[in-house]
């Protein structure tokens, strides 16, 4: 619809700007509210982590710390190859949004390749709660407790990134079109914030469900 | 500026531009889309109606027999589900809230016309989703799915429920998002923030607990669901979960949700109270910052739900302390409302009969919420018909009191037909009536003892169940009342003038029904929210209504 420069019919905003400035705005409120989705998973995690340390901690060491160490780099790295594409955006530089969007997109799915890779294994070593959950003894379940929300967590987690990915691949649909400008980037802004937000996730994940209480 | 149309070239109202189905069901316009609202939640309202029906007639007899015990627990949570998550926490924002925010703002729209729809849709298909479980099966954990009972000793359809009110939060989470981007960013130019009607106020307000504590139920109940699917410990005590932990979690969410079902209604209260006294609102800023504050100690008072529960005392202590403190500022409401209308001349039109109910029956609510917010009487009220009692006085008493009032007071500008004024305040009165016959028994049943949520009860109890099952008779068809009239003014009713009340927000400056565009021209702001003066100066003494003939 919006090209950018002009306002549509209907459109209940002054000027481009204050549409843009609006629409901005709304993403950091969906990703406050995203916050306290996340945060309440945090939240139950750190306490079962307490509460039932020993199987928790069990659960943990289990993980495979070298595919979520990776994962952790190619994120990260994934998250500042896309500032790239918001940098080129401000300039109005379509062809490096495209590449600088390919190449996150990229190591987006590499990270769901990989994550993908762990959960066969995981799902081979009936690391997946239930009756035939592999670990066995006085703390397995705190263990199971543990994987419920690894399970979970890393699901949810990737929900986000295949969404994230895909608006990422529709940024890159609009650049190929030359739809940008230094004067209208917005989406290569917002798609951006809520990119960052889902590799901040992966930061506090990260720690919660592969090192703390790993030693 | 963009977008305006010629004022001078005729306009049509929105509700006849288009009139195809089509253009119904994919509108970008916030006022189609809170008619869209207005009709789902309408009809689940007639559906949580028959669920109390039906516990009401069960409890006519000590040992009633309309119902098998597992029927009873069925009906019961129906009742609770569909009322609060499809018609209450929807309520006034979704319609009026929809409908009025741009309108009152001096907008064209919502910041994100697109967005709002689309939280319709997610609104309707959480509502099947409820819909389908309750009538594939049902379910029998009432509509707070405490853990163990709602994972391991259900036999009901607990899945696609709650599926359903996680679906629903989302719906929520984006009309929150609307109105607060909307407040911030669309007001019309001269509209400085103590500019805003309080209506205003109470929503932004309420917008911020859908985008905060929304989520944290939608996360709760998808580790229920997952608890579900594969028979993972999450809060099941058997498969090594914690139940309390639900409940805290379910909680924090739902006792802020108890704001979402109140503060609207308190923003309509504030309109019309003014209106109808012909004064602006007593304290205007102590009754903004008191909505905004109530949504911020709501925050923190979530414990008061488990007292009983095994929480250590010291925990229960400060629940308790700042349950008392969430009550100053919704006694400072009901005294700015009563400032209000202190030396008014108060005209005493339905709407304004609702809010009067409504400040009367909020105030009882709310003193009893005061009993159960210590720690020593809980222990005995807890669980009792005085909880039940005490929280339908806020949210059918208060809230729906409130939706109707203001559904009655911006009826003209919806629809551009008056109601029958006659009707109108003899419904309202019948409300009143029936919902105090309803509701205040059940305070004494709760005193002496009478445990919510079972179907049969000693025979002692009988005499206050048969009044209670009687004044829900007389509210069954207290609401039928305004669905009849209502739809009659739509085709028969007399034309409304553009301003009928001589109210000074806004959304009167404009047409009835408002044009397409809602305003020819933006508005300029130039007074404060409730300038009678400046009214008064602008359209004539009082006695003539504005814009048209009156009625």
């Amino acid at each position: 619809m919006s090209d950018g420069s002009a306002l549509d019919h209907h459109s209940p905003y002054e000027t481009p700007l204050h549409r843009d400035e609006t629409a901005i705005a709304g993403m950091w409120l969906f990703l406050a509210s995203e916050a306290l989705l996340f945060g309440g998973l945090f939240l139950i995690c750190l306490i079962y982590s307490h509460t039932r340390a020993g199987g928790w901690a069990e659960g943990v060491r289990h993980t495979n710390l070298a595919i979520g160490a990776a994962n952790t780099l190619i994120l990260i790295t994934s998250s500042a190859v896309y500032t790239m594409a918001v940098e080129a955006g401000k300039r109005g530089d379509n062809r490096r949004v495209v590449r600088a969007g390919f190449g996150a997109a990229a190591l987006g799915l590499t990270f769901l390749a990989l994550k993908g890779g762990e959960w066969g294994q995981e799902f081979r070593e009936n690391l997946f709660p239930g009756p035939h959950f592999a670990l066995h003894g006085p703390d397995a379940g705190g263990a199971q407790l543990f994987y419920s929300f690894y399970f979970l967590a890393t699901f949810l987690h990737g929900m986000h990134m295949v969404v994230g990915i895909g608006l990422i691949l529709w940024i890159c649909r609009k650049a190929r079109h030359r739809a940008f400008s230094a004067a209208w980037n917005t989406p290569v802004d917002i798609v951006g914030l809520y990119w960052s937000f889902v590799d901040l996730v992966w930061m506090l994940l990260f720690p919660l469900l592969y090192l703390i209480g790993r030693a | 500026m963009s977008g305006t149309l010629d004022p001078t070239a005729p306009q049509r109202s929105y509700l006849w531009q288009d009139g195809t189905l089509r253009s119904w069901l994919l509108t970008r316009d916030h006022k189609r889309i809170a008619l869209l609202y207005l009709g789902s939640i309408t009809a689940f309202f007639a559906l949580g109606s028959v669920g109390a029906a039906l516990v009401r007639l069960q409890l006519l007899e000590p040992g009633g027999t309309i119902l098998s015990d597992a029927t009873y627990n069925r009906m019961f949570t129906m009742h609770g589900v569909v009322m609060v998550w499809l018609f209450l926490v929807p309520s006034i924002p979704v319609t009026l809230g929809n409908f009025l925010v741009p309108l009152m703002l001096g907008a064209r729209d919502l910041a994100f016309p697109r967005l709002n729809l689309l939280s319709w849709y997610l609104f309707v298909a959480s509502g099947l989703l409820v819909v389908y479980g309750l009538f594939r099966g049902g379910l029998e954990t009432g509509w707070t799915f405490y853990t163990p009972l709602s994972s391991e000793y259900t036999e009901g359809r607990v899945l696609p429920v709650v599926l359903g009110v996680f679906l629903n939060g989302f719906s929520s989470i984006a009309t929150g998002v609307n109105f607060i981007v909307s407040i911030h960013q669309l007001r019309a130019p001269g509209m400085g923030w103590y500019r805003l009607p309080l209506m205003l106020w109470a929503l932004y307000a309420t917008s911020v607990i859908f985008v905060l504590a929304t989520p944290v139920l939608g996360i709760t109940l998808l580790l229920l669901a997952f608890e579900h699917l594969f028979r993972v410990g999450v809060f099941d005590p058997s498969l090594g979960g914690d139940p309390l932990l639900f409940q805290q979690l379910f909680w924090f969410y739902s006792h802020p949700a108890v704001y979402i079902m109140i503060l609207p209604g308190m923003g309509v209260v504030s309109e019309i109270v003014s209106t109808f006294c012909h004064k602006p609102v007593f304290g205007y800023r102590f009754v903004a910052w008191s909505s905004v504050s109530i949504a911020a100690i709501g925050f923190v008072v979530w414990g008061h739900h488990m007292f009983v529960a095994g929480t250590s005392l010291y925990s229960a202590i400060v629940f308790s302390m700042f349950s008392f403190f969430v009550s100053v500022p919704s006694a400072i409401k009901v005294f700015n409302w009563l400032g209000t209308m202190h030396g008014g001349s108060i005209r005493l039109d339905a709407p304004m009969l609702y809010a009067m109910g409504f400040i009367g029956l909020f105030t009882v609510g709310g003193l009893t919420g005061l009993f159960l917010a210590s720690l020593a009487a809980d222990v005995h009220l807890t669980q009792t018909y005085f909880v039940v009692a005490h929280f339908h006085y806020i949210m059918v008493g208060g809230m729906v009191s409130a939706y109707f009032g203001g559904l009655h007071y911006w009826w003209p500008k919806i629809t551009g037909r008056m109601y029958p004024e006659t009707w109108g305040r003899l419904a309202a009165g019948l409300i009143f009536f029936g919902f105090n016959l309803t509701f205040l028994p059940q305070f004494i049943l709760g005193f002496e003892g009478m445990p919510r949520r079972y179907a049969t009860y000693p025979a002692q109890f009988q005499v206050l169940n048969v009044l209670s099952s009687a004044g829900a008779g007389i509210l069954a068809v207290a609401y039928a009342l305004p669905l009849v009239y209502f739809t009659w003014s739509l085709f028969r009713g007399a034309r409304a003038p553009d301003n009928p009340w001589r109210a000074t927000g806004l959304e009167w400056r404009t047409a009835s029904p408002p044009p397409v565009e809602n305003f020819a021209e933006t508005p300029v702001v130039t007074t404060y929210a409730y300038d009678y003066a400046e009214l008064d100066g602008r359209a004539g003494p009082p006695g003539t209504a504005v814009g048209g003939p009156h009625v």
